[in-house]
């Protein structure tokens, strides 16, 4: 599976913030997207997942499997959101995610404790605190089998442990075969990731 | 689709969903009326159907804007457009005016009875409204699913759904009024308007959606 972007450039209220970006990844291979902020890193994940049309260019996914014929349908995207609801427990949210995106993977609980959130499934989202929820987002990412990881700042918010915890996902993740693009600022830990920086 | 039908019937109930908040306006407005006109017992029998049916249609638009707002402020609105290829963003639309139905408009259906005692209205002309509230009140929901997609990047959007969508609402509001009208006064006939009504409930619970949809995939930023 290969996922191409050529020339990509993306547009925010009508005025250019990126122009001209072009990567291929091969799978198992992650692209950590670096630069200052307002370059446009956000917006490119967006473009690349399809929330926002791409003001040029185009991106596509070459031989991947059947069930997922376009990036939209292969990636998952964790935003600057968690996309829970808080008045859901967390393994409520979690089974829901799971039914919804379909192509099952680990177990909710089996999840919760890859991100070492074991034994609070059944709190509400709204009880957790920030780095406690953004670990329960990523293991949205567990529940249900992607190809493509889209994270947009996955480690806001995360302590030490949790960061290296998280490094381990995602070096599982390339190794299954899985592309990663993460839009950061701090090093994520992902062994052998290539680096785009984005000057503006 | 049933995951999300589950959850979104369960966000309606627990705190801070909106399942209540209609049913009190109703109750409100209701109880209201007779104050206003008086207490002429034939006249409120007489306006009641029409009454009920402007107060169930007043309750259903009031919690009309959060029905993709919620999702839209978490970051749940970009992973079901993002399901498009595998849920149709349309049907997922659907799914999501069904739940609303369900959880907010379906409450206020089963008070409506109660209330039509608070107009003196007779039994039969009880059993017809709350019938024809029934069977109109989706169509509402549906219409009003397209106008919360176009205002959902809007904070205070309430008010301007409202506006979109009243005019749109309004051929319902008449068919479901004459269909309840036609139970008791005697000329007037009950079935015609009443299919009519189921007819543009079908109609709409089509186009709504797709609406919709097409509002939602404009509207990611």
């Amino acid at each position: 599976m290969r996922l191409i972007a050529e020339n990509l450039g993306g547009e925010r209220g009508g005025e250019t913030v990126f122009s001209g970006i072009g990567f291929a990844l091969e799978k198992g291979q992650a692209l950590v997207v670096t630069g200052p902020n307002g370059v446009g890193k956000s917006t490119l994940l967006r473009v690349i997942a399809g929330l926002l049309p791409a003001a040029e260019g185009r991106v596509r996914i070459e031989g991947g499997p059947e069930a997922f014929p376009s990036v939209a349908s292969a990636c998952h995207y964790l935003g600057h959101q968690n996309a829970m609801k808080p008045a859901l427990s967390v393994a409520e949210n979690l089974r829901f995610w799971r039914d919804f995106s379909g192509a099952d993977f680990l177990g909710v609980e089996e999840a919760l404790e890859t991100v070492g959130l074991d034994g609070i499934g059944h709190l509400p989202f709204g009880y957790l605190s920030t780095g406690q929820r953004r670990r329960a987002a990523i293991a949205k990412l567990l529940v249900s089998r992607r190809p493509l990881w889209l994270l947009d700042e996955p480690t806001a918010g995360l302590d030490k442990a949790s960061e290296g915890r998280f490094g381990e996902v995602m070096t599982n993740h390339c190794r299954d075969g899985g592309i990663i693009i993460a839009a950061t600022h701090l090093p994520l830990g992902i062994e052998g990731a290539k680096e785009l920086r984005m000057t503006g | 689709m049933l995951a999300l039908f589950l959850r979104d019937i369960r966000l309606s109930i627990r705190a801070g969903g909106g399942a209540l908040t209609g049913v009190i306006f109703f109750l409100a407005v209701i109880v209201t009326i007779p104050f206003g006109v008086g207490p002429d017992l034939n006249l409120l029998a007489r306006i009641g159907p029409a009454i009920l049916w402007i107060s169930a249609l007043l309750a259903c638009l009031l919690g009309l804007d959060r029905l993709f707002q919620a999702d839209r402020e978490d970051g749940s609105l970009d992973l079901l457009v993002l399901g498009n290829d595998r849920h149709m963003l349309a049907l997922t639309v659907l799914v999501k005016c069904l739940a609303h139905w369900a959880g907010s408009v379906l409450p206020l259906v089963i008070a409506a009875p109660l209330l039509g005692l608070f107009m003196n209205m007779a039994p039969v002309g009880i059993g017809a409204t709350a019938l024809t509230l029934l069977v109109g009140t989706p169509a509402i929901t549906f219409i009003g699913a397209a106008g919360a997609a176009v205002a959902v990047a809007l904070p205070r959007g309430g008010l301007l759904i409202s506006v979109l969508v009243l005019p749109l609402i309004i051929p319902v509001l008449i068919f479901g009024v004459s269909a309840s009208y036609g139970a008791v006064a005697d000329p007037d006939p009950f079935l015609q308007p009443f299919l009519i009504l189921a007819a543009l409930t079908l109609f709409l619970a089509v186009l709504g959606p797709v609406a919709a949809a097409l509002a939602l995939r404009h509207g990611t930023d």
